[in-house]
């Protein structure tokens, strides 16, 4: 497999003067590999919304490199990169620029001077990846706050990128806005091999994903699939992060002494087999 | 507050609407010069007619304008009662107690309110039949050729459409914070002028600071999404100089020519 994204020994600080305060990231490295979804977990302040600005170069570590697609990452190729990478923020209203939608999703396309014609393609083929074609001429305060992170993802999407960074996009929306946006994520993924990189404290969100990092303190403090990762439990709750829902509840179950195998990633597998677990004895 | 159409967009099909923003902007920046060119009543009518003919091609009401711009239509009123009581000159139509009406203040009286009234109609039309980005767009292009003068043109297009993106963003804010505000027990509505002043404090206060963190998202935002700045850019918004709108600057030029030959 191909690593389109690596990360070696980062350290950062926001205040290289103080010495005495503590890093916000601290030797962290890892690598992803085209294709796969990562996603970065870990309670406030873990510095995991610190390490998505420091893979798109919004901020430069102090210590260690970061390489996409091969190359390292430096002021000269800032820009090229950036082009590969396309980003989606927590606030939907704060990252929508343009007067409509439409306008929007074309804005990273202006700023790469792309010729008019191509414009005018690529930001309906981005906008029916997202399903959002109908609203074309709609300005943002007419959109819910999940159709403006589907225009956000267009509008990463127009500049046809390797990566896309979920930087919390999903944590200001309602349950069905979140839903929407991860649908929308998802069937991406499964159409053009997109890279996804998601940066979030909600667990389902995270359970998604292929492979788990989690934070704690500016420190990987683990790494693995889903499953392994929360196979951790009572190591996770103690550093401040909940456990998903079905896996809790399993766990409880357990607890009152109902013979369960654990390891559900889904409400539907641990339903399923208490159901089935009777059939079992 | 709610009536006042100065400054708004209303939304149409019209020829006018549909007309190229430059040419709208270019057009009332020349009408606007040769309004000054009338200088007697035939030369007052033709710029009457003119304006009502646009009017009329644009497929605003009247009534709608006069309603819209009321406050400006009370100053109308007045200056036209002050140039008819205080300006001197010509012989004396009325005289009764201390009134003294001439003939030159109600002459001037009614050309400076017609020149007035011409004024707020032409560009009420503009921004009335053009979308606010629009006017940006067109004084952006119209500007263009100051960049060689080091106008930041660009800039001031983009912070101006900026602005317009984020006003019902902050107006929702607004009410927001203002309710919130409310339900603490701030009382923003009634009591004396100085107390109201005083409530507006704790409004101003959050939406300021909300405000520059909007500002601060929104140009990681424009940062991720590879902005720097008005070189090499391409448009996506695009204008066209359409037939219509020559010939509308043609028509312009003509009632022109008129004024000219009208005027002593």
């Amino acid at each position: 497999m191909n690593e389109i994204l690596s990360l070696k020994n980062i350290a950062f600080t926001y205040v290289p003067d103080q010495p005495e305060v503590k890093n916000a990231v601290e030797d962290v490295s890892f690598a992803v590999n085209e294709g796969e979804w990562i996603a970065i977990v870990g309670h406030n302040g873990s510095g995991k919304s610190t390490l998505a600005r420091i893979i798109n170069g919004l901020l430069f570590p102090q210590q260690g490199s970061v390489s996409v697609l091969g190359q390292p990452m430096n002021e000269e190729n800032l820009w090229d990169i950036r082009s590969q990478m396309g980003m989606v923020f927590q606030n939907p209203d704060n990252q929508f620029v343009g007067a409509t939608v439409q306008d929007d999703v074309a804005f990273a396309l202006e700023n790469n001077g792309v010729p008019y014609e191509e414009m005018v393609e690529r930001v309906h083929e981005a906008l029916a990846q997202v399903k959002m074609t109908d609203f074309l001429d709609n300005e943002p305060q007419h959109l819910s706050g999940g159709q403006k992170q589907r225009v956000a993802i267009a509008g990463a999407l127009a500049l046809r990128p390797r990566i896309l960074i979920l930087d919390e996009a999903t944590s200001m929306l309602d349950p069905q806005g979140r839903a929407e946006v991860l649908a929308t994520v998802m069937k991406l993924r499964e159409e053009t091999g997109l890279t996804v990189l998601s940066i979030t404290h909600d667990l389902e969100e995270a359970m998604l994903a292929d492979r788990l990092l989690f934070m704690n303190g500016g420190r990987k403090f683990a790494e693995g699939t889903p499953q392994q990762i929360f196979d951790l439990g009572d190591e996770l709750v103690k550093l401040g992060l909940d456990l998903p829902f079905p896996i809790k509840m399993a766990k409880l179950l357990q607890q009152q002494g109902v013979a369960l195998e654990g390891g559900y990633m889904t409400e539907e597998e641990l339903v399923n087999d208490i159901w089935i677990s009777n059939f079992k004895k | 507050m709610g009536k006042m159409i100065f400054g708004r967009f209303l939304p149409g099909d019209s020829v006018v609407h549909k007309m190229d923003p430059r040419a709208k902007l270019l057009f009332v920046f020349i009408f606007i010069v040769a309004v000054f060119l009338a200088n007697n009543a035939w030369s007052y009518a033709v710029l009457l007619a003119f304006t009502f003919l646009v009017m009329t091609i644009s497929k605003i009401k009247l009534r709608y304008l006069i309603n819209g711009l009321k406050p400006i239509m009370i100053l109308l009123v007045f200056t036209l009662f002050i140039h008819i009581f205080f300006t001197k000159g010509g012989a004396v139509l009325v005289d009764w107690k201390f009134i003294e009406i001439h003939e030159e203040g109600l002459r001037q009286g009614i050309f400076i309110s017609i020149r007035f009234l011409v004024l707020v109609f032409m560009t009420s039309i503009l921004t009335l039949t053009t979308s606010p980005i629009a006017i940006t767009d067109g004084m952006e292009m119209l500007l263009n050729p100051l960049k060689k003068v080091k106008l930041p043109v660009h800039e001031l297009a983009l912070m101006m459409s900026i602005a317009l993106r984020f006003i019902p963003t902050l107006m929702d804010e607004t009410d927001k914070i203002m309710k919130a505000q409310m339900a603490r027990g701030s009382d923003m509505t009634s009591g004396p002028i100085k107390e109201r002043i005083k409530a507006v404090v704790p409004l101003l206060v959050p939406l300021f600071v909300s405000a520059f963190k909007r500002a601060e998202d929104l140009a990681t935002a424009m940062e991720v999404r590879g902005y720097r700045g008005g070189e090499g850019r391409t448009r996506y918004r695009q204008l066209k100089w359409n037939l219509r709108d020559t010939l509308a600057l043609v028509v312009l030029v003509l009632v022109i020519g008129l004024l000219v030959f009208l005027r002593n």
